[in-house]
């Protein structure tokens, strides 16, 4: 039995690693510049530690605007959604309606088609509306990708919440407005800020749509990608770097969430 | 709010949203991959010129490859890891969370992450160098190793996209009531038949789900293979990147995004149908 524990324990340690060390090799990569990527052999810990080499990547002019426009981008991406979406899935939460069943099946229906790639045909429309190449534009795309996601994952929320207690708002006066605002709106803060958290991550990391629908006005990733061919090996870990970090605090953040977005629970 | 409006009311904003965002730019895809030039009129134009493309062949090619080997390697993996938390007696939390983390990555960052590994000075030749098994950096990337390329690129898919596997078939196990399991034992089933004939139909849903999600988001590949292969090794998706772009032939790339949407679908339907839970079954 002990045998088979350990078996077990070190299969778990096995896949942990897994997982960790190849984030910490492309640390290293990041970390130690031009002379150390071209060493060999590596070594698996950084030779000249020093923060210097991503310093100097986030002090590349364009590298910090790319950062900052995939920030601004994010954040509408994640305003739209909560705007759009947490309705949304109060009233798939709390309302039986005709046309629910259709309505959920347009947002199952967008899980079945590549939707990134519908920024091909985005492209011409984008141009004449004055969209083409902006920050707001890239986060529409980015918020039809996420919106989805942030409808399931408010419906599960709102459905957690015992109906009991707003009704017994209402009982006491408060208007339904008031009593979602007071009652409700409390207690699904959490969850709520887990939908816009992941709506900020899909957006931060989509590439294929931001590389179509910008030209100069780059997301992180969209910059990153485009000077892939012609940028040295030790930049080109700075940024997978400067990519990876943000979306690791974040997924700790939401940890509790990850199982309500995938619309099994509530189907 | 009141009355019979209201839920209409509280979906419309996402309903139009979703309207303009995705179902337009759907038909704008169609519409555009089967125009004809300038001229109106619908044909084939677009998709001839297409599968004429040198590339076209070794793209549909690579494409399936690297799914079907993928996806399944995928879903078994995620469930031994399921199965292995199940197991787990403590540090459950930080276990899941820390093979959740390339929930987080992005095809692009992953593909990084396993470029510092696999390219010419990596890791990958520097471990193999110190143990005395090859002489000289390798090259596993190039035009030249195609099958090693493709190895690379199944690898980064298998460490970034198996975490969402992952979370759908646990988030599938929680709502699995432990008695059958437990019902079963107790009548002799041994753990490998209570896996083959309870927990597996009964997670028939979230593999199905799991599966959809993959298939499509693996048709999608992008930024992972461009950060491995360059253009060694081109896929569906990276060629209608480099129609529309460096060729401005939207109606090429249009071409190539039919044809993804209509794997998916295709992909979709399929799992639909195979893996419908039986008559009777609990939900």
């Amino acid at each position: 039995m002990t045998v088979r524990r350990g078996i077990f324990l070190s299969g778990v340690v096995v896949l942990c690693a897994w997982t960790l060390v190849p984030i910490w090799l492309l640390a290293i990569g990041a970390v130690s510049g031009r002379a150390g990527v071209s060493a060999w052999p590596k070594s698996l810990f950084p030779s000249s530690a020093g923060l210097d080499v991503l310093a100097a990547f986030l002090r590349i002019d364009e590298v910090w605007r790319a950062t900052l426009t995939s920030v601004e981008v994010a954040l509408m991406c994640m305003a739209i959604c909560l705007a759009l979406g947490a309705p949304a899935g109060y009233a798939l939460a709390r309302y039986s309606f005709r046309g629910a069943t259709t309505y959920r099946l347009l947002i199952l229906l967008t899980r079945a088609f590549p939707v990134g790639i519908l920024a091909l045909p985005l492209t011409v429309g984008f141009i004449r509306l004055g969209l083409y190449d902006t920050a707001f534009g890239v986060a529409l795309m980015h918020a039809a990708l996420a919106l989805p996601f942030a409808v399931l994952v408010s419906a599960s929320l709102f459905q957690a919440i015992p109906r009991e207690l707003e009704e017994a708002a209402w009982v006491f006066g408060c208007s339904r407005l008031r009593a979602f605002t007071r009652v409700v709106l409390p207690i699904a803060l959490p969850g709520i800020a887990a939908t816009a958290i992941f709506a900020f991550v899909i957006s931060w990391n989509e590439v294929f749509a931001a590389s179509v629908l910008t030209v100069r006005h780059r997301t992180l990733a969209a910059y990153l990608l485009a000077v892939l061919s012609e940028s040295p090996l030790h930049v080109q870990f700075a940024g997978g770097f400067v990519l990876i970090v943000p979306a690791i605090l974040f997924i700790f953040l939401v940890r509790r969430h990850l199982f309500s977005m995938w619309g099994i629970a509530n189907r | 709010m009141r009355g019979r409006f209201a839920p209409y009311l509280l979906i419309a904003p996402s309903v139009l949203f979703l309207g303009a965002l995705f179902l337009l730019p759907l038909v704008q895809t169609i519409a555009l991959a089967f125009q004809e030039g300038s001229a109106p009129g619908f044909g084939l134009g677009n998709f001839a010129r297409m599968a004429d493309d040198l590339n076209f062949q070794d793209a549909v090619r690579n494409t399936f490859r690297i799914v079907l080997i993928v996806v399944p390697l995928q879903l078994s993996l995620a469930l031994v890891m399921a199965l292995m938390l199940g197991h787990l007696r403590r540090g459950r939390d930080i276990v899941l969370w820390i093979w959740s983390i390339p929930l987080g990555i992005s095809d692009l960052a992953a593909g990084l992450v396993w470029l510092a590994l696999l390219n010419d000075r990596g890791f990958l030749n520097s471990g193999l160098f110190r143990l005395g098994l090859i002489a000289a950096p390798q090259s596993y990337l190039t035009y030249e190793t195609p099958g090693a390329l493709l190895g690379a690129i199944v690898l980064a898919e298998l460490w970034r996209a198996t975490a969402i596997v992952l979370v759908i078939i646990v988030a599938g196990l929680q709502l699995i009531p432990k008695e059958y399991g437990e019902a079963a034992s107790v009548f002799g089933a041994s753990p490998w038949s209570i896996f083959r004939r309870i927990t597996l139909p009964l997670l028939k849903p979230s593999i199905q789900t799991a599966l959809i999600l993959r298939t499509v988001l693996a048709f999608e590949m992008f930024g992972i293979v461009l950060a491995l292969g360059g253009r060694n090794i081109p896929v569906l998706v990276s060629e209608a990147y480099n129609w529309q772009y460096a060729n401005q032939d939207y109606g090429v790339a249009a071409a190539y995004a039919v044809v993804v949407m209509a794997l998916s679908l295709a992909a979709t339907l399929v799992y639909l149908r195979v893996l419908r839970p039986a008559r009777g079954q609990m939900p």
